[in-house]
C-alpha cells in the first residue's frame, strides 16, 4: 500500500470515529448545546479540554519553533503550561459557583451591564478569530501534506471539513469527540517521539532522552547537538540569546492568555462542582503536560537528525548531502513530498552536485564557504510548521507511524478549531442577540444565529490564513496577547476586587483591547493584511517588545485604566458587592441557570 | 450559608494560599527559568544546566503540582469553614 493510501486510511477512520460520536451525542436542547448538561467528569473534562486546548500551535508548530531556536523559544513550553496556574487558582472555581454559561454573561452581570456585556463579546470575538486563523495555517499545512496539494488547496478544503464538523454537534458532541481526539493525538505526538528517542538514545521516554546520552556519540545528547549546530554556524542551541525582558513579557502574555481565552474558560462551566472545577484544572494540565513534556525533545532530536542527513558524513569535513542521494536513496523520500506543498525546498546554486545547509549570515561560515566555494546556503525553504509532520519520515519511520501523524495534526487543529467557532457562536447567538437585541428569540433561532455566525467566522479565518501573519504558533501568540489585554483582568478584577464598577470594567477592556490590537497592526499590517504594518518584530517600536509580547503590557493598561476610572466614579451597589461575596464561596453552587 | 466574619476569614486564607502558590509559580518560569539562569549555571544537567531544565521541564512539573496542592488545600479548607458544597 503506497504512503498516501495508508494517510488517508488513517485519517478516514479517525474522522469516521468522530463523526460517529457527535451524531450519537447529538446536541438536543440549546443548554446541551453550550455546556453538556454539566454531566462531564473533572478526569473526562480535563482530557477533553487538554484536546480542545492543544490546537494545531502546540501540536504542529511548537516544537518546530523550539527546535530552530532552541532555549529562547521556551517560552511557549513555560507560556502554555503556566496559564493553567492562574486560571486554577484566580478564575476556574469562582465561574462554576456564578454557574452561567458564557464568559461575557459573567463579565454583564458581575459588572451590571449591557455595555460590558457586549464589549466582552467583541473581545472575545477579536482573540477567537485570530486563534482559529492559526488553526487554519495548521491545517492547510496538514491537508496539503496529505492530500499531496499545494498548502492554498489544502486550506480551502481544510475548511470545508471543520465547519462541517463544527456545526454538527454543540459541546456534548464536541466533548466526547474531543476525548477521542486526544487519545489519537496524544498517542500521534508520542509514538514517534518514543522511536526516535529509542534510535538516539536508547531511552523509550523522550523526556528522560532529551536531557541523556547521543547512543552513537557517548556525549549528552544536548552537547552534541550544541556541537553539531554551531560547527554549521548556528546558535548554540541550549544557550540564551534573545532579549530577556522580550522573552520575560512573552511568557507572561502567553500564561495570562491562556487564563482569559473564553473557550477554555468555558470548560470549566460544565463540571458538576467548584471543587471539581478545581480538580479539572489540574487533570487538564496532566494531559497537557504529557504532549509538553515531549516537545522539547521532539524539536532538539528532529534539528540532530536534520542536520546529521544533511551532513551525512560526520560533519563539514566529511562533505554535504548530493542532490543524488537526495533524489534516489529512501532516507531523503520526505524531501520530495514535502517540496510538493512549497514549504521545503532546495537548490544547488554553486552546482557542485551537493546540498550545503550551513548559517550563510555567520562571518565563520562566509570564510569557510569562500575557502570551499560554497555560493550560500542551499536548503533555501524550511517552514517550521512541516517539522513535527516531517519528523517521522525524517527518522525513517514505518510507513503507519506516517498515517497516525497526519491523522493527530488534524485531531489537533480540528478539536480547537470546533471549540473556538463554538465560543464564538455562542458569543453571538447567546449574549449578542439573545442577551441584546432580542431576548423573545426562539430556540430555533437561536441555534440557527449560532450556525451562521460559525459559518462567518470561519470563512474570515481562512481568507487571511491564506496570508497568515506568521507561522501557527506565532499567529496563536498574538490572540492570547488579545485574550489577555482584555478579557482576563475584567475576570480577575472582578472576582477579587469588589471596588471595580462597570464603568471601570468596560473602560479597562476597551484600553487592554485597542492599545494590543493597535500595536499588532502596527507589526504585522492593519486586520493582517500584508504590507499595511508600519513596524517589523525584528525592529519594533517600543524597545525590544515584540508584537506577540504586547498582551502582557496590554494587560496592565486595562487594570490601571479600569481602577483609575472606577475610582472616580459612582460606587459598585451593595447587591453586587452580595453578588462577588457569593461567588468567593463555594457553597450554594447548585446548577447552572439560565435567564 | 455561614456567617458574614467567617466567610471574610476564608476568603483571606484562601488569599494567602494563592499568593505563596504565585509566588513559587514565577520563581520556577520567570526566576530559574530566564532570570536567574545564569546563577544555576554551574549546576549541570544533562549537557546543560538546571536553568535550561528548569525552563522546557522543571516548571511544567511545578505547575502540575501546584494546582493539585491547591486543589486539595483549598476543598479542605472549604470544609473547615463549613462552606464547602452539600
Amino acid at each position: 500500500m503506497s504512503q498516501f493510501a495508508i494517510n488517508l486510511l488513517f485519517v478516514g477512520a479517525s474522522f469516521a470515529l468522530y463523526i460517529g460520536i457527535a451524531i450519537w451525542a447529538r446536541a438536543g436542547s440549546t443548554s446541551e448545546f453550550y455546556a453538556a448538561g454539566r454531566g462531564v467528569h473533572p478526569v473526562t473534562n480535563g482530557m477533553a479540554t487538554a484536546a480542545d486546548w492543544m490546537s494545531a500551535a502546540s501540536f504542529i508548530s511548537m516544537a518546530g519553533l523550539i527546535a530552530f531556536t532552541g532555549y529562547d523559544n521556551s517560552s511557549f513550553l513555560m507560556g502554555w503550561t503556566g496559564g493553567y496556574v492562574l486560571l486554577a487558582l484566580l478564575l476556574a472555581p469562582y465561574l462554576r459557583k456564578f454557574g452561567k454559561f458564557t464568559v461575557s454573561e459573567f463579565i454583564g452581570d458581575r459588572f451590571y451591564s449591557q455595555t460590558a456585556r457586549i464589549v466582552a463579546v467583541v473581545c472575545l470575538i477579536v482573540a477567537s478569530t485570530t486563534y482559529v486563523i492559526g488553526q487554519m495555517t495548521g491545517v492547510g499545512v496538514a491537508f496539503g501534506r496529505f492530500l499531496e496539494v499545494s498548502n492554498t488547496a489544502g486550506l480551502l478544503i481544510g475548511a470545508c471539513v471543520v465547519f462541517a464538523y463544527a456545526v454538527f454537534g454543540g459541546m456534548k458532541g464536541v466533548t466526547y469527540t474531543q476525548v477521542a481526539q486526544y487519545c489519537v493525538l496524544i498517542t500521534a505526538y508520542t509514538i514517534p517521539a518514543i522511536f526516535i528517542s529509542l534510535q538516539l538514545t536508547g531511552t523509550p521516554i523522550p523526556a528522560l532522552g532529551l536531557f541523556g546520552e547521543h547512543a552513537a556519540s557517548g556525549e549528552p545528547l544536548l552537547a552534541k547537538l550544541d556541537a553539531i549546530v554551531t560547527e554549521l554556524g548556528f546558535a548554540e542551541y541550549t544557550a540564551h540569546h534573545a532579549d530577556t525582558f522580550n522573552m520575560v513579557l512573552f511568557t507572561l502574555s502567553l500564561m495570562i492568555g491562556t487564563a482569559g481565552l473564553p473557550h477554555v474558560i468555558m470548560r470549566f462551566f460544565t463540571v458538576p462542582k467548584v471543587s471539581d472545577a478545581r480538580w479539572s484544572a489540574g487533570w487538564t494540565l496532566v494531559f497537557i503536560a504529557l504532549l509538553y513534556l515531549t516537545a522539547p525533545a521532539v524539536g532538539a532530536m528532529a534539528r540532530l537528525n536534520i542536520s546529521e542527513l544533511m551532513w551525512p558524513n560526520g560533519g563539514i569535513d566529511g562533505g554535504a548531502v548530493t542532490v543524488q542521494q537526495i533524489e534516489n536513496d529512501a532516507e531523503y523520500d520526505w524531501m520530495a513530498t514535502w517540496q510538493k506543498t512549497g514549504l521545503l525546498d532546495w537548490e544547488d546554486k554553486n552546482g557542485d552536485g551537493q546540498i550545503q545547509y550551513y548559517n550563510d549570515k555567520n562571518a565563520d561560515l562566509q570564510a569557510i564557504a569562500a575557502e570551499k566555494g560554497w555560493e550560500g546556503n542551499e536548503l533555501t525553504k524550511f517552514n517550521r510548521d512541516i517539522l513535527v509532520l516531517a519528523n517521522p519520515e525524517i527518522a525513517n519511520l514505518p510507513s503507519w507511524v506516517i498515517g497516525l501523524v497526519a491523522a493527530g495534526g488534524l485531531a489537533a487543529a480540528l478539536s480547537t478549531a470546533a471549540g473556538l467557532l463554538l465560543a464564538i457562536s455562542s458569543a453571538v447567538s447567546h449574549d449578542l442577540i439573545k442577551g441584546a437585541i432580542n431576548p423573545n428569540i426562539s430556540e430555533k433561532s437561536e441555534l440557527l444565529s449560532a450556525r451562521v455566525a460559525m459559518a462567518v467566522a470561519i470563512a474570515v479565518a481562512t481568507w487571511l490564513g491564506l496570508n497568515p501573519p506568521g507561522f501557527a504558533a506565532q499567529t496563536v501568540a498574538l490572540a492570547f496577547g488579545l485574550a489577555a489585554a482584555s478579557i482576563f483582568p475584567a475576570l480577575m478584577m472582578g472576582i477579587f476586587s469588589t471596588k471595580i464598577n462597570n464603568t471601570g470594567a468596560v473602560a479597562g477592556m476597551l484600553a487592554g483591547l485597542t492599545v494590543t490590537l493597535i500595536y499588532i497592526f502596527l507589526h504585522k499590517g492593519w486586520l493582517f493584511i500584508p504590507g499595511t504594518n508600519s513596524f517589523t518584530d525584528a525592529d519594533p517600536l517600543l524597545g525590544t517588545v515584540k508584537s506577540t509580547s504586547f498582551g502582557a503590557i496590554g494587560a496592565a493598561v486595562n487594570f490601571a485604566v479600569a481602577y483609575v476610572v472606577a475610582s472616580m466614579t459612582k460606587e459598585t451597589p451593595d447587591e453586587i458587592k452580595a453578588l462577588v461575596e457569593s461567588v468567593r464561596v463555594p457553597r450554594g453552587a447548585g446548577a447552572a441557570q439560565d435567564h | 450559608m455561614s456567617d458574614n466574619s467567617s466567610n471574610a476569614a476564608y476568603w483571606s486564607a484562601n488569599v494567602r494560599i494563592i499568593l505563596i502558590s504565585l509566588v513559587i509559580w514565577a520563581l520556577v518560569s520567570f526566576g530559574f527559568g530566564i532570570l536567574l539562569r545564569p546563577m544555576l549555571a554551574g549546576i549541570s544537567v544533562g549537557g546543560t544546566d538546571l536553568g535550561f531544565w528548569f525552563a522546557q521541564q522543571g516548571s511544567i512539573l511545578v505547575f502540575l503540582a501546584l494546582i493539585f496542592f491547591y486543589a486539595w488545600k483549598m476543598n479542605k479548607l472549604d470544609a473547615e469553614h463549613g462552606v464547602d458544597e452539600e
